[in-house]
């Protein structure tokens, strides 16, 4: 059964044989991210632009590469402020690259909703790399991927997600995504960082991290934003790190072994103890390698085709 | 789809991996240096079987690869929706052995130059050479089966179906027809 | 050349009273200021109110008459709430534009905000506005700012602006941040016996936000605007005039918690009135779901509960009147990703319309009661003699057919603004004719 959407904006409302699909064709990209020769030639004069709004390295390369691996032509568009500023309307950009014939869109933008914007303003293919304080979908795909790479499974498996959750578009995607596909999320954070209205994110909130880590499978860690500690969001650092940071103290006093993620770029000693981040209960890198594979896997299935519907 | 006729049952399947094996062995006399691939999906199942022979007859282990072409195929663009990428495993170095490549049905010719870009960017076999179990014309491309089970001659509004024990719990070929209106 | 409506505005050759002698048969009228309410005549002459009777004198003659059957016939509509954007940004909107749509949409005046460039905070500013809506369409009462420059420091000469034809104040935009100025801006306007119209808005609760705090906005990932935020300032506002004994009116008023703080603080006889929005008796923030820029104003969009609490405010009397809040804007301000666009949303030439669909033809409201809100109240409010069809009052009137159906299409607005939230709705209910000073300046054909 091929893939019903046709472009991804999100994962809320994907359903569970998308995801799959997704899943089981990235773990086949990964086979080709171990040859000698990483590069498949079947997206050959696939031009897709990778329009980034907010500045991002890692997904950004990340996308690349992955373009890159399947022969597809990338073109960089980025601007670190809002087009709004630059006098150039959302809507004007992207008539002017559209104009030079591109089939593929990856955009990251801070504000939500753009690339739903962006779906009415042309017709190539949209892929969301981030948008606000929305949804990021390719981030909870890979982090879905490296756990069932690890622990052979998704399903009936319970995920902490732990940090600030009301700035995380990392952690909606995954509570939606996750839910989808039979696991059990909990988002974990002081309340000050948590959304106000939790309920449209349909999983459990708490802010006890024992609560949260209690019967966990995996244990997902979010960047804390230190430009934040103004805005008095949380008191110190400290009392954070005490509360909410994961350390090896943490995780020894839990009976199972649990994976630990981040979706980086880590705060060493602050959310995430350095021993832990490089201990043998990380899984960071293999989602970093994971993330060039799922990519690959969505950019393969959305684009191309004559009549994809 | 409607059926119209047997090309074989599973005796005559067998007789023909055989007759094909003892082919193979005629022509490739180094077993050291030789390797088996495997074409996604049925392909994979006759090349163990092919393997297995191989094994009865000259006692050497031959660990069959497994390769699936779809993201060599010469079809993104236009195909309708993307099928799934599925396993692609050669676990043997493919630099200087002579390597047959086993596939089901040979017909345009298109999924063997796939195969051949695929192989390309594992490396540089000395020798590639192709095994089908039915051959039904058709040609697009100038390849040509080194080893057939059976030539049959078809109209492009049929198809050549096998189906195998492993995953069908039969193993037979039919030659099948789309009905009117499909 | 796509025809508005199929209505059309009529210019008198001179809009002064009308020598015409008017008689308008056979419609069902509504004066709740009379305490009237069935068939009757009314006959206009030199621009006044002469005849209001169950039958025609004989000699009464006229030259012009209309028959109103199936309609109602009530004293011309008021919105009290408009965004002229003149001067300043007329690309928005104009004075006359602004006029135009008011009157198609059935209203005979409107008072507008002074958020203008530059504010309306003196006399001649009020003046200037005075004197470009002369022949205008529909009477325009300006509204002068609490402070100059709408920087919540300095008081506005209340005195002068009201001499030049100011009729309130409001600071509308936003609030007046401190509240000892307030405090002050209250003390003060009792000498001038105006209302205080508070937009009411903790800016530091709403800061970087875009629509209600809510479900909704965590579903969007939008940054929300908590209810809370209008309510802290609601009540802080209450209170300051419940101290000072001024009379302050509550602008577009959005959440349930604002609703029981002003039903309670009349209770209590704090000199408080408030107004609320269609799109706020119409929608909620559950009508975001596409991200829909048409549909981002502030207040924003609120809750389901918060819908439902200024339905049951209307029905009670809690809320006095429904303004349109008419915010044109310019497509490219629009037209963007929602973070970026402007806040705003027209709504003079939808406003009858909406009330009508949803709380006429619900029974949430009774006829007499949207002319109250829309016609009598605002004009008791800002101390104006409209708002009645008293015999000697001038002839400002609509004539509503509730029977009319039809479908928005911003492209047929006489407002430059096409921002609006009800594209595309079927809606019933329109005005037919729109008089002034016994003149018919609008008249609309047609099923629709």
């Amino acid at each position: 059964m091929p893939l019903t959407i046709k472009h991804l904006l999100g994962l809320k409302g994907v359903s569970e044989q998308d995801i799959t699909l997704i899943l089981d064709n990235a773990d086949n990209f990964y086979e080709v991210l171990q040859r000698e020769i990483k590069q498949v030639p079947t997206l050959k004069g696939i031009t897709v632009v990778n329009l980034f709004f907010e500045n991002s390295t890692r997904t950004r390369i990340s996308f690349e590469l992955a373009e890159k691996r399947l022969s597809a032509s990338p073109l960089n568009f980025s601007t670190s402020t809002s087009s709004v500023s630059k006098g150039e309307s959302l809507r004007d950009t992207m008539r002017n690259i559209e104009a030079m014939k591109i089939d593929m869109v990856v955009v990251r933008h801070a504000a939500a909703g753009v690339p739903a914007f962006l779906t009415q303003c042309t017709g190539a293919t949209i892929i969301n790399a981030g948008d606000g304080l929305h949804e990021h979908p390719t981030q909870a795909i890979l982090d879905m991927m490296t756990i069932r790479q690890k622990l052979g499974r998704l399903k009936g498996l319970k995920v902490a997600i732990i940090g600030d959750i009301l700035h995380s578009r990392v952690a909606r995607s995954n509570a939606w995504g996750m839910t989808t596909m039979g696991m059990k999320v909990v988002l974990c954070g002081p309340p000050t960082l948590m959304p106000q209205h939790p309920s449209p994110l349909g999983v459990e909130v708490t802010d006890s991290i024992d609560k949260a880590l209690a019967g966990a499978d995996v244990v997902m860690m979010l960047r804390l934003q230190l430009e934040r500690q103004g805005s008095g969001l949380f008191p110190s650092i400290r009392e954070y790190r005490e509360r909410y940071g994961l350390d090896l103290e943490k995780l020894s006093r839990l009976t199972k072994k649990v994976l630990v993620m981040h979706p980086g770029p880590i705060n060493r000693g602050i959310e995430l103890a350095s021993n832990v981040a490089d201990g043998d209960h990380s899984v960071i890198l293999d989602q970093v390698t994971n993330g060039v594979a799922v990519r690959m896997a969505v950019l393969y299935l959305l684009g191309g085709g004559g009549e994809n519907a | 789809m409607k059926k119209i006729e047997l090309l074989m049952d599973a005796q005559a399947l067998d007789r023909a991996l055989t007759r094909i094996t003892h082919q193979i062995l005629e022509k490739n006399l180094d077993l050291h240096n030789f390797g088996i691939v495997g074409m996604q999906t049925r392909g994979v199942f006759l090349a163990q079987r092919i393997a297995k022979k191989i094994s009865g007859l000259e006692h050497i282990e031959l660990a069959p690869g497994v390769l699936d072409v779809t993201l060599y195929r010469d079809d993104y663009r236009t195909a309708f929706k993307q099928p799934s990428v599925k396993v692609t495993n050669i676990p043997f170095n493919i630099n200087g052995i002579d390597m047959v490549l086993v596939d089901d049905v040979l017909y345009t010719g298109r999924t063997v130059r796939a195969a051949l870009d695929a192989l390309t960017d594992f490396g540089r076999p000395k020798t590639i050479q192709c095994a089908v179990l039915i051959d039904r014309g058709h040609r697009e491309m100038p390849i040509v089966a080194d080893y057939s089970g059976m030539s049959v001659t078809t109209r492009s509004n049929q198809e050549v179906a096998l189906k195998v024990m492993e995953i069908d719990n039969e193993d037979s070929v039919w030659l099948m027809e789309h009905e009117a209106g499909e | 050349m796509l025809e508005k409506n199929d209505g059309q505005i009529i210019f008198p050759p001179v809009l002064g009273a009308s020598p015409q002698k008017l008689l308008i048969k056979n419609g069902r009228v509504i004066d709740p200021a009379n305490s009237v309410d069935g068939q009757l005549f009314i006959g206009v002459e030199q621009g006044v109110i002469t005849l209001c009777a169950k039958e025609v004198p004989a000699d009464f003659s006229p030259q012009e008459e209309i028959d109103a059957t199936g309609m109602w016939v009530v004293p011309g509509l008021m919105d009290m709430h408009v965004h002229l954007r003149e001067p300043g940004r007329e690309d928005k909107e104009t004075i006359e534009t602004g006029t135009q749509a008011a009157c198609a949409g059935g209203f005979t005046s409107i008072a507008c905000m002074p958020n203008t460039n530059p504010v309306l905070d003196e006399e001649s500013k009020i003046r200037y506005v005075v004197q470009r809506a002369q022949d205008s369409v529909c009477r325009v009462y300006p509204i002068g700012s609490i402070t100059k420059g709408l920087l919540g420091e300095e008081l506005s000469p209340f005195g002068e602006m009201v001499r030049a034809g100011a009729r309130a104040v409001s600071d509308d935009g936003r609030s007046v941040r401190m509240a000892n100025i307030m405090k002050n801006a209250l003390n003060y306007s009792k000498s001038f016996r105006i209302p205080v119209i508070c937009h009411c808005e903790d800016a530091d609760l709403t800061r970087g936000g875009h629509m209600n705090e809510g479900a909704m906005s965590t579903l969007l990932g939008v940054w929300g605007m908590p209810s809370i935020a209008e309510e802290v300032i609601v009540a802080r506002d209450i209170m300051l005039a419940s101290y000072t004994g001024a009379r302050v009116h509550i602008a577009h008023v959005s959440t349930a918690g604002s609703v029981r703080l002003v039903r309670d603080a009349k209770k209590l006889g704090v000199l408080v009135t408030c107004e609320t929005c269609p799109h706020y008796i119409a929608l909620t923030d559950d009508d975001l779901m596409t991200y829909d820029t048409n549909r981002k104003m502030n207040p924003p969009l609120r809750t389901l509960a918060d819908r439902e609490a200024i339905l049951m405010g209307l029905a009670d009397g809690t809320i006095d009147v429904i303004a349109s809040d008419h915010a044109p804007h310019v497509s490219e301000d629009k037209d963007v990703e929602f973070d970026a666009a402007a806040f705003g949303v027209v709504g003079l030439e939808t406003s009858l319309a909406v009330v009508m669909t949803y709380l006429i033809e619900k029974e949430i409201l009774l006829p007499s009661e949207l002319v109250e809100k829309m016609s009598l109240f605002p004009n008791r409010i800002l101390g104006l003699a409209g708002g009645t069809l008293s015999k000697g009052s001038v002839a400002d009137i609509t004539i509503i057919d509730p029977n009319a159906r039809w479908t928005v299409d911003s492209r047929c607005f006489y407002s430059k603004g096409r921002n609006t939230p009800f594209e595309g709705f079927n809606l019933h209910g329109c005005a037919r004719y729109t008089i002034l000073s016994g003149n018919v300046v609008y008249e609309r054909k047609g099923q629709s």
